[in-house]
C-alpha cells in the first residue's frame, strides 16, 4: 500500500493508525495546510481558546483514559504558550504527543514571522522531542513519538513541523516497525530482589505501602490491591496515586505529605518497612527528607531507574513495570506466607491497632457553620454526590489539597490534578480534555477564583461544544494556599493575594449561553450542587465560602511529617 | 581532581544538547568536552570533563542514560581508562631561542607541526596534568597561544551494551486499531 499526498494528510494517516480520535488544538499561520486537510478529515479536532489549555486538555484527555493525548499549535506564540503543559505532563509523567507548526525550513533560523526555536525551548520540558526535516521520515517519527510517550515512564512528546513538510507530497507507507537503539526500558523486575523483597515483607512487622502515581500509569489497581489483602499491608496513596487503591478499602489510609492525615505521616514515620510502589520520594511528601521513615528499610519499585535511590537509598532496588513486579510478588508473598507469617503476626496485630488508634484520634478536619459555607463542607457535599465514582479535575492550591482529603475515588483515573508542576489554570481545560475522553462520566472541575481566571476564555470551548462539565468555584476572594502561607510565616502581611471584582457567575455563565450561579448559604449548597448535577449541559457554581480558613494539617516548610500543625493556632491573627 | 564521563551517543541533531542540558540545568560547568563519530558512523563518542560531587554525578549519569539518543553513559572517573589530551600552541621565539625550544618539546614528546619566521607550531598530547607542566615550560620561552582539544577518554573494561531491539508495530497498535473499528474513528 502506498499512495502520493501531502505531509499533512500523512500525518493524519498516522494519527489515525495510532487510534486518535479526537485531539486539542488552535490553528495559526504555518499550519494551514494541516487544517486543510484535516478538514475532510473524521478525525476529531477540538478547538480551545488558548493553546496552553489544549495542552492541558490533551493531558486530561490522556489522564482520564491512559490513551495518549494529543495537542496542536501553531509555530512561535503558539509553541511557546504549550511549554507549561508540557512541563505539567513532564513531571506528572503523562503521555501527551505535541504537534506543532514551523517556519518553511529554508526559513528557520532568519528571524522569520512567528519563529521560535520550538525544538531548543522544548528540550527540557519534554521526554523526548523531534524537528522533522523530511516529509519521508514523517511517519517515522510520529510512530516513534507516540511508542516513547506511552512506553516505559509515560510523558510528552513533541513534533515541530515545518510548513513546508506538510505541504510536500510524499508515498505514504505505513510503518512497520520502529527502531529506538538507545531507548531501553525495563519492565520485568529482577526475580532474585522480588524474592528478597517478599522476605523481608514478611520479616516485618510495621510495613506500610507507599503507593504513587506509577500505579495509574501501569493500570495496576488490582495488583496493588492484591498485594496489600495477601501481604497485610496498610497502603498511602500519593496526590497522584489517589484512586490507585479504592479510598473505600480498609486497607487505605489516606494521603501522606505536607497536608496528608495524621494517621498516613505517623505511619510513614513509624513504619520498619517502606514499600515504595510508583513513587519519587517527592519534597511534598515526605518533608525533611532525612527524617522520612527513620527507621524503614525501603524497597522501592520503579520502571525509571533514574527515580531510585535518587532522594532516598533503596535497600532492595527493583527497576520494572510495576504491574508486573507485583504480579510476580503477589506469587511470592504466597509461597512463602506459611512459613513466615506467624513470626511476624503480633507485631503485625499491634501495628494495626496503632495505625487505627490514629486514624481514630485525628481524622480529616470538616468543620461547618450554619452561618457561612466552609470549604470541608463543600468537600464532603461534592464527595457525597460523587459517591467515589466521578472525575474530579482540580486546579491548584488549597482546593485542591481539600478535595484530595475528602473526595474518595473508588477507581483510578478519576482524580486528576496538575501534582508536579502545580500548574494554576490546569483544572478547567484537564476537565474538558477529560469529559471528551468519557462523555459517559460525570465531571468536576473544581477551581479556586484564582486559577478559574485563568481558564475564562474556556467557558467557550465548553458552550460551543456543550460540554456538560460541573465548574465548582470554590471562591474565598483570595488567593489562599499562598494567603495561607502569608499568614503563618509572613506576619500575616496579606501582599497582593486580594482577589476582587469576581465576575457575577449567573451572568457570566449566561454570556456564553449556559446556567450559572453563586450560592453562600450553607443551608442551599446541597440543593444548588444536585442542581448543577441534574442539569443536563455546563453548569457555572460559583460557592463563596469562608475567606480565612486554612488546609490542615500541615507540615511546614523544612519540617519532618510527623511535625504536623493538625488546626489553626489559637494566636492566629483574623 | 575532575572527572571524566564517557557517553555513547547518536549522531543526531540536538542529541549534544539533551546530555549537557543535563548538567547545565543543575548549573554545573563542563571543564571540558569533546564529540566525534564513531566506526558506526550514525553513533558518536563524547567524552565530558566535569567537577561534580559523586552522588549527584551518578544520578545524571543515570538520566544522561535514560535519554532516547544516548546509548551508554559511563562514569570513567574511577574505573581503569586511559584520559589523553592534545594540545596545539604556537610560540613566537627570536632565531637563537629556537633550538632549546626544539629540544625541550622533545622532552615532552611533542612535536613541530609548522614552522615561521615568527616561531612554531607544536603539537603535544598527554594527560592533562603533564599538558599543564609543557605549557608553563613553553611559557617561559616567550609568547604562546594555546589551543586544547579537552580530555578524550577510552575505558579498559570491557561493557556490554543493552540496545532495545527493533519494535513491531502492528502488535503496538492492535488495540488501538481495534478501538477505531469499534466506532470511535468511523461513528
Amino acid at each position: 500500500m502506498s499512495n502520493l499526498m501531502n505531509g499533512a494528510k500523512i500525518l493524519l494517516e498516522c494519527l489515525a493508525r495510532e487510534g486518535v480520535d479526537c485531539f486539542f488544538g488552535y490553528p495559526g499561520g504555518v499550519t494551514l495546510p494541516f487544517y486543510d486537510a484535516l478538514y475532510e478529515h473524521s478525525i476529531k479536532h477540538v478547538l480551545v481558546r488558548h493553546e496552553e489549555n489544549a495542552c492541558f486538555a490533551a493531558s486530561g484527555y490522556a489522564r482520564a483514559t491512559g490513551k495518549v493525548g494529543v495537542c496542536c499549535a501553531t509555530s512561535g506564540p503558539g509553541a511557546t504558550n504549550l511549554v507549561t503543559g508540557l512541563v505539567d505532563s513532564l513531571m506528572d509523567s503523562i503521555p501527551v504527543v505535541a504537534i506543532t507548526g514551523q517556519v518553511t525550513s529554508k526559513l528557520i533560523g532568519s528571524d522569520a514571522f512567528q519563529e521560535a526555536d520550538t525544538f531548543g525551548i522544548t528540550r527540557s520540558c519534554t521526554k523526548h522531542n523531534y524537528m522533522v526535516k523530511t516529509v519521508a521520515e514523517l511517519p517515522q517519527i510520529i510512530h516513534e513519538a507516540f511508542y516513547l510517550a506511552a512506553s516505559g515512564r509515560p510523558g510528552p512528546v513533541l513534533v515541530d513541523i515545518p510548513k513546508d513538510i506538510f505541504q510536500a507530497q510524499g508515498h505514504y507507507t505505513p510503518v512497520d516497525q520502529i527502531h529506538l537503539r538507545g531507548y531501553r526500558v525495563t519492565t520485568d523486575g529482577h526475580t532474585g530482589q522480588i524474592r528478597r523483597a517478599a522476605q523481608m515483607i514478611w520479616e516485618s512487622e510495621r510495613p506500610m505501602v507507599y503507593a504513587g502515581g506509577g500505579i495509574i500509569a501501569a493500570g495496576a489497581e488490582t495488583e496493588l490491591k492484591d498485594f496489600v489483602e495477601r501481604a497485610d499491608v496498610p497502603a498511602v496513596c500519593t496526590l497522584m496515586g489517589l484512586g490507585g487503591l479504592s479510598s473505600n478499602h480498609p486497607n487505605f489510609i489516606s494521603m501522606p505529605g505536607m497536608h496528608g492525615s495524621y494517621a498516613a505521616n505517623m505511619a510513614l514515620s513509624g513504619c520498619d518497612l517502606l514499600i515504595a510502589l510508583g513513587v519519587r520520594f517527592d519534597d511534598r511528601v515526605t518533608g525533611r527528607l532525612a527524617a522520612f521513615a527513620p527507621h524503614a528499610r525501603v524497597i522501592h519499585v520503579d520502571i525509571d531507574p533514574a527515580e531510585i535511590s535518587k532522594n532516598r537509598q533503596a535497600d532492595i532496588p527493583i527497576v520494572g513495570d510495576v504491574k508486573r513486579v507485583l504480579q510476580k510478588l503477589n506469587r511470592v508473598i504466597g509461597e512463602l506466607e506459611p512459613q513466615l507469617r506467624t513470626k511476624t503476626a503480633p507485631g503485625r496485630r499491634a501495628w494495626w491497632k496503632q495505625i487505627r488508634e490514629w486514624k481514630d484520634q485525628h481524622p480529616y478536619d470538616s468543620p461547618r457553620s450554619d452561618s457561612e459555607i466552609k470549604p470541608q463542607h463543600l468537600m464532603a457535599e461534592i464527595d457525597r454526590l460523587s459517591g467515589g465514582e466521578a472525575i474530579v479535575a482540580t486546579d491548584v492550591g488549597q482546593h485542591q489539597m481539600w478535595a484530595a482529603q475528602l473526595i474518595r475515588f473508588n477507581h483510578p483515573r478519576l482524580w486528576i490534578n496538575s501534582g508536579g508542576l502545580g500548574a494554576m489554570g490546569f483544572g478547567l481545560p484537564a476537565a474538558i480534555g477529560a469529559q471528551f475522553a468519557r462523555p459517559d462520566k460525570l465531571v468536576f472541575a473544581i477551581v479556586g477564583d484564582g486559577g478559574f481566571q485563568m481558564s475564562i476564555p474556556e467557558l467557550a470551548t465548553i458552550a460551543s461544544y456543550g460540554l456538560p462539565v460541573k465548574i465548582i468555584v470554590m471562591n474565598n476572594g483570595y488567593l489562599g494556599m499562598v494567603r495561607q502561607w502569608q499568614e503563618l510565616f509572613y506576619n500575616n502581611r496579606l501582599s497582593s493575594v486580594q482577589l476582587d471584582c469576581f465576575p457575577d457567575a449567573e451572568k457570566l455563565a449566561g454570556a456564553y449561553g449556559f446556567r450559572g450561579s453563586t450560592v453562600e448559604n450553607p443551608r442551599e449548597l446541597a440543593v444548588a450542587l444536585e442542581a448543577a448535577v441534574r442539569e443536563p449541559g455546563p453548569y457555572l457554581l460559583n460557592v463563596r465560602v469562608t475567606p480565612f480558613e486554612n488546609v490542615y494539617p500541615m507540615v511546614p516548610a523544612g519540617g519532618a511529617i510527623n511535625e504536623m500543625v493538625l488546626s489553626a493556632p489559637l494566636t492566629a491573627a483574623k | 581532581m575532575l572527572q571524566v564521563i564517557s557517553v555513547l551517543l547518536e549522531n543526531k541533531p540536538g542529541a549534544l544538547m539533551r546530555v549537557t542540558g543535563l548538567l547545565t540545568a543543575r548549573g554545573y560547568n563542563i571543564e571540558s568536552l569533546t564529540v566525534a563519530r564513531t566506526l558506526d558512523p550514525d553513533l558518536s563518542r563524547m567524552s565530558i570533563v566535569v567537577d561534580v560531587e559523586e552522588r549527584l554525578r551518578s544520578q545524571v549519569i543515570k538520566q544522561m542514560n535514560k535519554l532516547v539518543n544516548v546509548l551508554q553513559a559511563t562514569d570513567l572517573t574511577d574505573c581503569p581508562a586511559v584520559c589523553r589530551e592534545m594540545t596545539l600552541l604556537r610560540v613566537r621565539a627570536p632565531l637563537e631561542k629556537r633550538a632549546t625550544i626544539i629540544k625541550e618539546a622533545e622532552i615532552f614528546g611533542a612535536r613541530v607541526v609548522d614552522s615561521s619566521i615568527d616561531g612554531f607550531v607544536i603539537e603535544a598530547t598527554g594527560d592533562s596534568e603533564k599538558l599543564d607542566e609543557f605549557l608553563d615550560v613553553m611559557q617561559s620561552y616567550g609568547d604562546i597561544d594555546v589551543t586544547r582539544s579537552g580530555a578524550i577518554a577510552v575505558s579498559l573494561e570491557l561493557r556490554k551494551l543493552r540496545l532495545q531491539p527493533p519494535i513491531h508495530l502492528a502488535a503496538s497498535l492492535a488495540e488501538a486499531e481495534e478501538e477505531e473499528t469499534n466506532g470511535v474513528l468511523n461513528g
